[in-house]
């Protein structure tokens, strides 16, 4: 077991910078090692530079079990043992640390760019690329299958679809797919290091554009995040709000991927209905704040916008109509042999891969893992209300669909009770100045999974540092995997059964 | 099979009567701007530096907003002290000229339609290649809900193809990232002419929250020529919609209705 005191504390307190344990590299890889071998996961692994030859790599750990995060901090120079080896779920923020900060992990069996940006920490650079150099997206080493039936294809960056961009590579044998992998950084715009210096007024508007799908998710981490630093607690009708916006807009989304599962295998009566009733979620989300992603609602300190009683009985009413008509719409998917037989069995991910690689959210709880923000660090209304998780044990297209049929019910049913129950008051507390040198950790359940964001003030109390980590940085693998010794026909099922996000991983 | 009849059933049809009847936004929707410098205090700069990508100039009795940098957030509403700001819900945004969408209190030249002979080809039939060159998937969210059947875009002629040498012209979100500069001029020259193409959200037109970022290029009309702008952060499906029919001659006539 570890021997190093790694600081402990929950979401919401704050962790002085002089107060993070920074220890040797084999004792930080050690205990991290030691904390994922007894099932915790690694929150967020990143660098931040010291000075001109050092950086500073920090390692967030989870215990779900406890809902403690432990911060454990080791100076490096250019180059340290990697941990990916011995911990695959270090593998992708090894790349991405390696990219940023020009720091090699040694021994890593993947390291190649992700984003594709020159280094922030010029002139070190991890593929001795000159200062300068032009930097092309997606030219580097593909894994590549040699044979006279082999055959590769190449899709992307520019899609056939409404889509954001990105490479796909996948070498066949035939019809079978012997292994995909998976190029980003087409959507790469610079917003961490763009939030350096604030919180100004672009702020917030980084925070709600980084993911755009997902702009209540990284607004309430985000907002979380400075709440902890300002010692500001949001008052209960504004934690109630964020958390129904929250679901809502979860709701929206699921119901818009299995309606786009469903006209995958050429469903069409739930393709239809669902595309409707994304809509009338989205539509819901306006009715709050005038906005169907919900951008303006969440802001530190509470919520911009609030719910009357009128307004919170025409939104009651309206859910509640379109959770039936959903479920009406769903149910012919689960009812249908068709479909059932294009779901089942394909894109499968093991448990086993799916722990190693520290999947998260429906993807995980597909594969049987049972993890959940909501219910492993709590956060606002969340603390009050418990939504039970859903789980299924298969891993593939049906259960990642299967499972997000589950969390619209329970969702749903989460939101009419909190209409039901939400009070009067203030929706904002003052938020007051950040506390400086501090570190602050915070967790949502964003639709597609664990949501991080870590913010570390300076001398000043402005950020000097913020990692975002989506919960596509830890799942884009998972769809590589899904698709070994499937049917290359099955890939647009098995990517929409994922529906990851490609900006909130480009950043 | 008679439980998805059932449920067809009770579905209903859901397909909007629009543009023959003025479509449905929410009463707290933040369109078109209205603007009273009149209103404004003595020196009062509030909203412009509230304002996140410099989308306000206030300065000696001027207030003009470029709807091509606005975001429609909440910021320079909430931060003026004398109600001299206000988002009213008028969703038609579209125009043909960047310089049109600087507002100062006068009307919005809404977008006119192509000239004959471009809407002679296109006017019954567009087919249009999406790129997204950075956008963060809501632009892209709201454009794929205009080919669900409130919308039904496929009813206007209007449809998104799978590739550009299928397309008549290109509909750009995002700011253009560097990393997808490369991309979309390419796809731009695999558009067989004549094509036209259009930028669609705050991005696309400026930048919008990456104004001045050094991976992003101030939005599509950096790399090529734009047609129609259609402001938003993202832009309501109805304002898309207003647009393109705008662009493709459909709305001269209804347009005036309402």
């Amino acid at each position: 077991m570890a021997t190093v005191d790694a600081a402990c504390f929950r979401p919401g307190e704050t962790v002085r910078v002089q107060d993070a344990p920074s220890v040797e590299i084999s004792e930080f890889r050690q205990a991290v090692f030691d904390a994922v071998a007894v099932g915790q996961s690694l929150a967020a692994l990143f660098g931040r530079p010291i000075d001109a030859a050092r950086v500073r790599l920090y390692a967030v750990l989870a215990d779900r079990e406890n809902g403690l995060l432990s911060l454990l901090t080791s100076e490096v120079g250019d180059c340290y043992p990697a941990l990916t080896p011995d911990c695959p779920q270090a593998h992708w923020f090894e790349r991405e640390i390696a990219e940023q900060w020009g720091v090699t992990p040694e021994g890593h069996p993947w390291l190649k760019p992700i984003r594709f940006h020159a280094s922030y920490r010029p002139p070190h650079d991890a593929w001795s690329r000159a200062v300068g150099e032009t930097i092309l997206p997606g030219v580097t080493d593909f894994f590549r299958v040699e044979g006279p039936e082999i055959h590769e294809v190449a899709v992307g960056p520019v899609h056939a679809g409404v889509i954001e961009p990105g490479h796909f590579r996948f070498q066949c044998y035939g019809e079978q797919v012997l292994h995909l992998e998976i190029s980003l950084g087409y959507q790469h715009r610079g917003v961490e290091r763009a939030l350096v210096g604030g919180p100004n007024a672009r702020t917030i508007h980084y925070i709600e554009t980084l993911a755009g799908d997902t702009s209540i998710g990284h607004a309430t981490a985000y907002c979380q995040a400075l709440e902890a630093l300002a010692n500001c607690q949001p008052p209960l009708a504004a934690e109630a709000i964020r958390g129904m916006a929250l679901e809502l807009e979860r709701l929206a989304c699921h119901t818009g991927d299995l309606g786009a599962l469903a006209g995958d295998v050429g469903f069409l009566p739930t393709a239809s209905f669902n595309g409707r009733l994304r809509g009338d979620f989205l539509n819901a989300t306006a009715l709050v704040c005038g906005s169907r992603f919900g951008r303006g609602l969440v802001r530190p300190g509470g919520v911009s916008f609030g719910l009357d009683a009128a307004r919170a009985q025409t939104l009651a009413e309206r859910i509640e109509t379109a959770l039936g008509e959903v479920d009406g719409s769903n149910r012919l998917l689960w009812n249908s042999l068709s479909v059932q037989a294009r779901f089942e069995n394909t894109g499968r991910v093991s448990r086993k891969t799916c722990d190693a690689l520290g999947l998260v959210g429906p993807a995980a709880r597909a594969c049987g893992t049972n993890r959940d923000v909501r219910r492993d660090f709590p956060h606002g209304i969340f603390c009050f209300h418990q939504i039970p998780v859903s789980v299924c044990e298969t891993g593939d297209v049906f259960a990642r669909a299967y499972v997000r049929g589950l969390e619209i019910q329970r969702s749903g049913a989460f939101l009419l009770e909190q209409l039901k129950m939400l009070g009067d008051g203030p929706l904002r507390a003052p938020l007051g100045p950040l506390a400086p040198d501090c570190i602050a950790v915070s967790l949502v359940e964003g639709w597609r999974g664990e949501i991080c964001h870590v913010a570390i003030t300076d001398a000043g109390g402005r950020l000097a540092h913020y990692k975002v980590v989506d919960p596509s940085f830890h799942n884009w693998i998972g769809l590589a995997m899904s698709l070994r010794e499937q049917q290359i026909s099955d890939f647009p099922l098995c990517n929409k059964s994922f529906n990851l996000s490609y900006c909130g991983h480009d950043l | 099979m008679l439980s998805i009849i059932a449920e067809r059933l009770r579905q209903k049809h859901r397909t909007s009567t629009y543009p023959l009847t003025a479509p449905e936004v929410p009463d707290r929707f933040r369109g078109l701007p209205k603007l009273d410098a009149s209103k404004c205090d003595d020196g009062c700069r509030a909203c412009a530096e509230a304002c996140p990508t410099g989308a306000i100039v206030a300065s000696e009795g001027r207030l003009q907003f470029d709807l091509g940098k606005c975001l429609f957030c909440v910021d320079c509403s909430q931060a003026c002290p004398s109600g001299a700001v206000e988002y009213t819900t008028d969703y038609r945004l579209a125009v043909r000229n960047r310089e049109d969408l600087l507002l100062e209190g006068q009307g919005l030249e809404l977008a006119r339609a192509l000239e004959d002979r471009t809407r002679r080809l296109f006017g019954r039939s567009l087919k249009l290649r999406q790129v997204s060159a950075g956008g963060c998937n809501a632009c892209e969210a709201d454009v794929n809900v205009l080919t669900t059947l409130v919308f039904d875009l496929g009813r206007f002629g209007i449809d998104f193809v799978a590739s550009p040498r299928h397309a008549d012209g290109l509909l750009i979100t995002g700011p253009v990232t560097e990393n997808m500069k490369r991309a979309l001029e390419l796809t731009y020259e695999a558009v067989p002419a004549p094509k036209i193409v259009i930028a669609l959200g705050a991005c696309a037109i400026s930048g919008g929250p990456y104004i001045g970022h050094a991976l992003a290029n101030n939005g599509a009309d950096s790399v090529v020529p734009v047609d129609l702008y259609v402001p938003g952060c993202p832009p309501h499906p109805w304002t898309i919609l207003d647009g393109l029919l705008r662009l493709l001659g459909r709305l001269e006539i209804v347009g005036q209705a309402f």
